[in-house]
């Protein structure tokens, strides 16, 4: 066992350009869940069309890369609005299933053969990302000893940590405001809030778009990392991912989807590089009627899976988070 | 804190067991070319006895069956092609390896390792009579993932369909609407028992599914049971899983007063743990029972239906009548539905609320684990075969009205008709969930407690 290997894995994907998307995605449940107490299982679809947006934008209609980026965040302030319109009026568990279903319609829809020409068909589209690589100011890769990132990946770390830093920082700004106190008693007291004389509605469809926002950037940055935008990437795990990371972290924290998705990662990278040495036919092996390299790999998503249920019950509130303020529940 | 971690340990020992049954009832099973799947329209016949080339030791092979679909008869799908070359391009182009069809048609040709690759068919050695149909291509691109066997098919003697009457084909979906929804209709009318009573939306129902359908597999395959006694015997673990479920995470969480939505993202978490642990233990491939796999359609009028679609009809059709008449005559039934009414005033009627819902999940498991194994004699068994169905479910579900019984049942054949009806009206067949999952955003915008929901359940 190599546990320079795996502390290397474990730490290149903590701090790159996954763990940013995860960490943009869960900024944008935290709003919704964390803050708002609404059920938002569509957080993919949110990315899909932003990142789709963009693409189509570039690839199909030759538009200019920033108009491109305005175009694709545009379209998850839509698909806000037409979930929200009608689903926010009832209770939470119909959002859920209202915004699962749509994330699912729009990922089969996009990786249909039958619209490839539009959208490419399940390997996707690529060949946008050229005005973003541009921009890349940096001249070679980074070698810090234990982790190593090339100079595609080190200009999407700086991009996606500054864009991080700055949705946490709106976050907290808009939390502590009049608006988000708002927020939070909603997702306390419904009634309580509408009896006070606040349109609860409106306030809710507001948070809605923003963390929808926030899932469109982390979609725009997932295929800009990424180079090429696949509808497999969006699937329903992705959100319930995201959920872990935020869960852990802690709800309703600014920093908790952040330090969320650093810690996700680092287990997930971690534990994948732990069984992968374990089952590669060298060194200390486990064997083989117990785990095979195959398997090796879905051992972390046990853990994850159980991790989560574990956390849910016994933690709530995540590492950070504070017990009163993640009570949630649908009526 | 009074949950122990305790309380979860018979969960995950359940589905851990299961494992354990799982791998090691595989352990020596050679992998055969799977049937179905069938893109080239010549599903495989079961290998007969005889001299037949076997499958290769190798990691990776291409595997070749060819039937001269021309020959078929009620039987078979058709005569196998004996003395044809194959040979298999590697990604260069160089040849990675050439064999010729044994009398069963079929051959094997063992290669290096995943990739795209290039099967050519030397159509000089086909015998007298014989003829590639379709496009006649003697060439097929595939592109090698998995360990094991690629199948590969080349179409002979495929006589054209004529082009089936548009009322012949919407019959057709009509039955296979129905058939699909009454198994929709099984599994919805679970999740609607134990929404009704708990309140809670389970995502790991899907997972109830595939457990249904894979413990079947472990009886069937595994012990070398007959498919029907393995059925028989996946309902009764279903209904052992749903006990030990209750008992063993929900009772308690209930217990402790977890809230609603910390409970529906411990079910996620469930989800997430049971699927990679068919995963680990079933394998990410496709596989079928043993007996009922390729049946030969009889036409019934304008319908082409096989033996065991009518079977697994009537079977969904007797046990969703069953249930319903005992929810509505029996003792049990009636304290069912009257804590799903209202808990408080049950308990106070003197009702054991706690063993009342246990004997929901009992039953509720049971009825999805069935769902689960007649969606697999009719199809296949794969892991993810619940969690692709699952909001299928639950647009049924909805669709009908949350918790109500007789609305799960109507749900579930409207979502199974616009599920199999939709590419008959030009819905691009790839995509056909798609119009379920439309008509759960329809319904959710126009009359969101369901067909048959009452209105102040919608919060």
């Amino acid at each position: 066992m190599d546990f320079g290997t795996v502390i290397d894995a474990a730490l290149s994907q903590a701090l790159g350009p996954q763990a940013i998307v995860f960490a943009l995605a869960a900024i944008g449940l935290n709003i919704h869940f964390g803050y708002t107490g609404l059920l938002n299982f569509g957080q993919a679809g949110f990315m899909a069309v932003a990142g789709f947006g963009l693409a189509v934008s570039v690839v199909k209609l030759d538009l200019p890369f920033l108009v491109a980026v305005v175009i694709g965040l545009l379209m998850s302030v839509i698909l806000a609005f037409v979930l929200g319109v009608p689903t926010l009026r009832l209770r939470a568990d119909y959002l859920a299933i209202a915004t699962i279903a749509t994330a699912e319609i729009l990922r089969l829809v996009l990786g249909a053969v039958e619209f490839k020409d539009a959208f490419g068909g399940s390997n996707g589209l690529n060949g946008f990302v050229g005005p973003f690589q541009d921009l890349n100011p940096y001249s070679g890769p980074l070698d810090l000893g234990i982790v190593s990132w090339s100079r595609a990946d080190l200009w999407s770390l700086t991009v996606g940590w500054v864009l991080v830093a700055l949705s946490c920082l709106l976050v907290w700004a808009l939390m502590r405001s009049p608006w988000g106190r708002v927020l939070r008693s909603i997702r306390e007291d419904e009634d309580a809030v509408r009896s006070l004389g606040k349109n609860v509605f409106g306030y809710k469809l507001q948070a809605l778009v923003l963390g929808g926002v926030f899932g469109g950037l982390a979609g725009l940055f997932h295929v800009l990392k990424q180079g090429s935008a696949v509808p497999t990437d969006f699937n329903t795990t992705f959100t319930f991912y995201a959920y872990a990371a935020l869960l852990v972290g802690g709800a309703a924290r600014v920093l908790g989807p952040v330090i969320g998705s650093i810690i996700f990662w680092f287990l997930v990278a971690g534990l994948g590089s732990i069984f992968g040495q374990l089952t590669d036919g060298t060194g200390v092996d486990l064997p083989t009627w117990l785990m095979t390299d195959t398997q090796a790999s879905l051992v972390r998503f046990i853990v994850l899976g159980l991790g989560l249920m574990l956390l849910m019950i016994f933690r709530p509130q995540g590492i950070f988070g504070d017990r009163r303020e993640i009570a949630i529940d649908a009526r | 804190m009074r949950l122990r971690l305790a309380a979860l340990v018979p969960l995950v020992m359940c589905l851990t067991v299961l494992g354990g049954l799982t791998s090691s009832a595989f352990a020596d099973e050679t992998p055969s070319p799977s049937p179905s799947a069938s893109a080239g329209g010549t599903p495989s016949a079961t290998p007969a006895a005889g001299a037949t080339a076997e499958p290769p030791d190798a990691e990776y092979y291409v595997a070749v069956q060819l039937i001269d679909s021309s020959k078929k008869t009620a039987t078979s799908p058709g005569e196998p092609v004996p003395g044809v070359k194959l040979t298999v391009l590697a990604p260069g182009g160089s040849a990675a390896g050439s064999a010729v069809t044994d009398a069963e048609g079929r051959a094997y040709i063992p290669i290096d390792g995943g990739g795209k690759y290039k099967v050519e068919l030397d159509p000089k050695t086909l015998p007298d009579g014989v003829k590639l149909s379709g496009k006649a291509a003697t060439t097929k691109n595939v592109s090698v993932i998995l360990e094991g066997a690629t199948n590969v098919q080349f179409q002979i003697g495929v006589v054209a369909e004529k082009g089936a009457s548009f009322g012949q084909e919407l019959s057709q979906a009509l039955f296979n609407g129905v058939k699909y929804g009454l198994i929709i209709a099984l599994a919805g009318l679970g999740l609607s028992l134990i929404f009704g009573t708990t309140g809670l939306t389970n995502f790991a129902h899907g997972e109830l599914i595939t457990f249904g359908a894979i413990i079947g597999y472990v009886f069937n395959r595994g012990l070398g049971l007959p498919v029907i006694a393995a059925g028989v015997l996946a309902v009764i673990a279903s209904a052992a899983l749903g006990w030990v479920q209750d008992k063993g995470l929900w009772g308690p969480l209930r217990k402790r007063g977890t809230g609603l939505v910390a409970m529906m993202i411990v079910s996620i978490g469930l989800a997430l743990l049971a699927r990679s642990i068919f995963q680990y233990t079933f394998g990410g491939s496709t596989r079928t029972y043993s007996e009922y796999v390729a049946q030969g359609p009889r036409k019934i009028g304008p319908l082409d239906v096989a033996d065991k679609e009518l079977v697994i009809m009537a079977i969904a059709i007797v046990v969703i009548a069953i249930t319903c008449i005992s929810l509505a005559t029996t003792r049990m039934g009636k304290s069912m539905r009257a804590v799903a009414d209202n808990p408080a005033l049950a308990a106070s009627s003197g009702m054991r609320v706690d063993s009342v819902i246990t004997a929901v999940w009992i039953l509720g498991t049971a009825l999805t684990g069935l769902a689960g194994f007649l969606y697999a004699v009719d199809k296949q068994v794969s892991f993810v075969m619940g969690f692709k169905i699952l909001l299928l479910v639950f647009a049924a579900v909805t669709l009908g009205g949350l918790g109500t019984i007789w609305g799960a049942i109507i749900g579930s054949i409207i979502i199974g008709i616009v599920s199999e009806a939709g590419p008959v009206f030009g819905v691009p067949a790839s995509i056909k969930d798609v119009g379920p999952l439309f008509v759960l955003i329809l319904i959710l915008l126009l009359r969101p407690q369901g067909i048959l929901g009452k209105k102040q359940r919608i919060g």
